[in-house]
């Protein structure tokens, strides 16, 4: 599987990453360096094996679907770029 | 006493308990150290008021006959951990300014056991990188150097590394996603265990790769090793993932005696273009283990080659996952906007400023792989290589192997800049021998038992069985002492 620029560019979309146009060739180039290397896998017979889900045997702890903790508004906005009233503020998401 | 930094974890604890000298003093002669060694880019958030508050707390401990093994112990924690009050980037601009509000479950547990935080460490940006040269701070340097240049401590906790090499701290805490604790501690001549997956909680430690990702410590001997890490693990209901198992003691453990212990030598890891050296120090840790009474086996790991192929799926997958966080809106940076830019600028220009380029890269092939028409075909099928890889393990240990022994590295440091021409894949190749070990999941520990022709210190790994970390830890012990590996850097810095 080739990647080309488009490809690319439809990438760096899904992952919310602007690129610049003229970067797009060289990235393309480093994801084919990248996938032609993971290709390898290719020649490993994994029929009837399944996908790890857990290096360990354990079963995932669960609990009580409970509040655990809160009442932590400031706490929660200290550290955030735009705080306001008491809620994350972002530019308008709504026209 | 002289040369308090040099001291060991142990003998550190020993001499407060006798009142031979005060965590106060080791401090203060780490804070000394640590502002001569600019120039190692080790420390890169420094910390002497909590250090030396910190430290008198931990002498009124001592004093009162309270003091666990690591009360007073003056540590330098890698900038991945999140600690409360003190910035916590992960070696990221998009991380910048960032000072959380709470405490990392690890830093909490050493912290409770008295530990001294002397500062936060230089790493690769968010642990993806293996010499450090990822970093938002610059790289951090080896204090080992054999010529002019500056050589890598390798990565990611290249400043960890660095920081106990060169004795500004006793000990550091390091991560381990896919060789990112054993990697350096061989580069730099000292001692690095990654426990077993679930061991050591997670939790307020930044994520790379989940499914992966392992703190431990990195010392200056395997007993240091031991007492850290027990003050490290143990079972956290805020990881989901930590293992409800009861923990050991791990120093007690270290008996030096391994007759009748089975060594299995993988023939998988004896890879085209290993240097001659890399083998030699091979075959001399096996028959340093086999003069010691361990019983030696070839065995075979036979999907050994596929681990680095499906490594890069599964870890960028997970990365690309893990760090959707970063848009700019809880913590961290946020890209200025210009006229009529919406949200979708905001996240875009955001992620661009504040990753670094091996982070995005990484970050899109986990996009990449994830998306719809390419999950299976890259992220399942590397999912079942994973299955088959613990399987070899599995085969091994049930055939009555104890432990494995192979190289820790296919060479010495190299020099800062060196690779930056190379495409990714060659810099990916660093965790060729570790990185079996976090897929399945595994301990495994790095010990340096020897020099190059330059001089420089290499290390070989032992890997140890699930949740059995005190066997490890004892064959590792063992394997130190046959070594005797006691070279340091000269200090240049």
């Amino acid at each position: 599987m080739s990647i080309d620029t488009e490809t690319a560019r439809r990438v760096a979309t899904l992952a919310r990453i602007a690129v610049a146009d003229d970067a797009l060739p060289a990235l393309a180039s480093e994801f084919n360096a990248i996938l032609g290397f993971i290709e390898q896998l290719n020649e490993v017979d994994v029929d009837g094996v399944e996908p790890m889900t857990s290096v360990t045997p354990q079963r995932l702890l669960r609990r009580a679907d409970v509040v655990t903790d809160g009442n932590q508004q400031a706490a929660v906005l200290k550290n955030a770029p735009d705080a306001r009233e008491g809620f994350f503020a972002v530019p308008k998401v709504v026209e | 006493m002289s040369d308090l930094t040099k001291l060991t974890i142990a003998a550190a604890r020993d001499a407060m308990r006798k009142g031979d000298v005060t965590s106060a003093e080791i401090t203060q002669a780490c804070l000394t150290a640590i502002d001569g060694a600019d120039a190692l880019g080790a420390f890169v958030h420094k910390t002497p008021d909590i250090a030396l508050a910190q430290a008198q707390a931990a002498d009124a401990r001592i004093k009162a006959g309270d003091a666990p093994a690591m009360c007073g112990i003056p540590l330098g924690v890698k900038d991945l951990f999140c600690t409360k009050g003190v910035p916590s980037q992960a070696a990221s601009r998009i991380l910048e300014g960032f000072k959380p509000e709470y405490e990392s479950t690890v830093t909490g547990k050493l912290f409770d056991a008295g530990a001294v935080m002397l500062g936060k460490l230089n790493m690769d940006e968010f642990a993806m990188g293996s010499s450090n040269e990822t970093s938002v701070y610059g790289p951090a340097i080896n204090p080992w150097k054999v010529d002019d240049r500056h050589l890598t401590p390798g990565g990611s906790s290249g400043g960890s590394a660095s920081a106990v090499a060169a004795d500004l701290c006793l000990a550091a805490t390091g991560t381990d996603t896919g060789g990112s604790i054993r990697q350096p501690a061989a580069f730099t001549g000292i001692t690095g265990l990654k426990p077993t997956y679930g061991r050591v909680s997670r939790w307020g430690i930044v994520a790379f790769a989940s499914s992966l990702d392992q703190a431990g410590p990195m010392t200056k001997d395997v007993r240091d090793c031991a007492i850290m890490l027990q003050a490290m693990c143990g079972h956290d209901p805020k990881d989901s993932t930590s293992a409800d198992l009861s923990v050991p003691d791990f120093e007690a453990a270290l008996t030096g005696d391994i007759k009748g212990k089975t060594i299995g030598i993988p023939r998988e890891y004896r890879m085209d273009g290993t240097p001659a050296e890399i083998e030699k120090l091979w075959s001399d840790g096996t028959a340093m283990l086999r003069d010691a009474g361990a019983k030696i086996v070839d065995i075979s790991l036979p999907h050994t080659k596929y681990a680095l192929p499906a490594y890069y799926v599964i870890a960028p997958a997970e990365a690309s996952s893990n760090l959707a966080r970063y848009d700019g809106v809880r913590f961290g940076h946020r890209a200025k906007l210009g006229a009529g830019d919406g949200i979708t600028q905001m996240y875009e220009k955001t992620r661009a400023e504040g990753f670094g380029p091996e982070v995005q890269r990484r970050v899109m092939v986990g996009t990449y792989v994830l998306s719809a028409g390419f999950y299976d075909a890259y992220y399942n099928r590397a999912r079942r290589v994973r299955t088959l890889i613990k399987r070899d393990f599995d085969d091994a240990f049930a055939a009555g192997v104890d432990a494995i022994l192979t190289p820790a590295t296919p060479s010495a440091a190299f020099g800062i800049g060196e690779m930056a021409d190379a495409d990714p894949i060659k810099m990916y190749l660093n965790d060729v021998f570790t990185v079996t070990v976090n897929l399945a999941g595994l301990p495994g520990i790095a010990v340096p038992t020897g020099r190059d022709a330059q001089g420089l210190p290499l290390g070989l790994q032992l890997i140890g069985r699930p949740w059995d970390e005190a066997e490890l830890l004892n064959i590792a012990y063992r394997l130190e002492t046959a070594a005797g590996f006691v070279a340091k850097p000269a200090k240049w810095w």
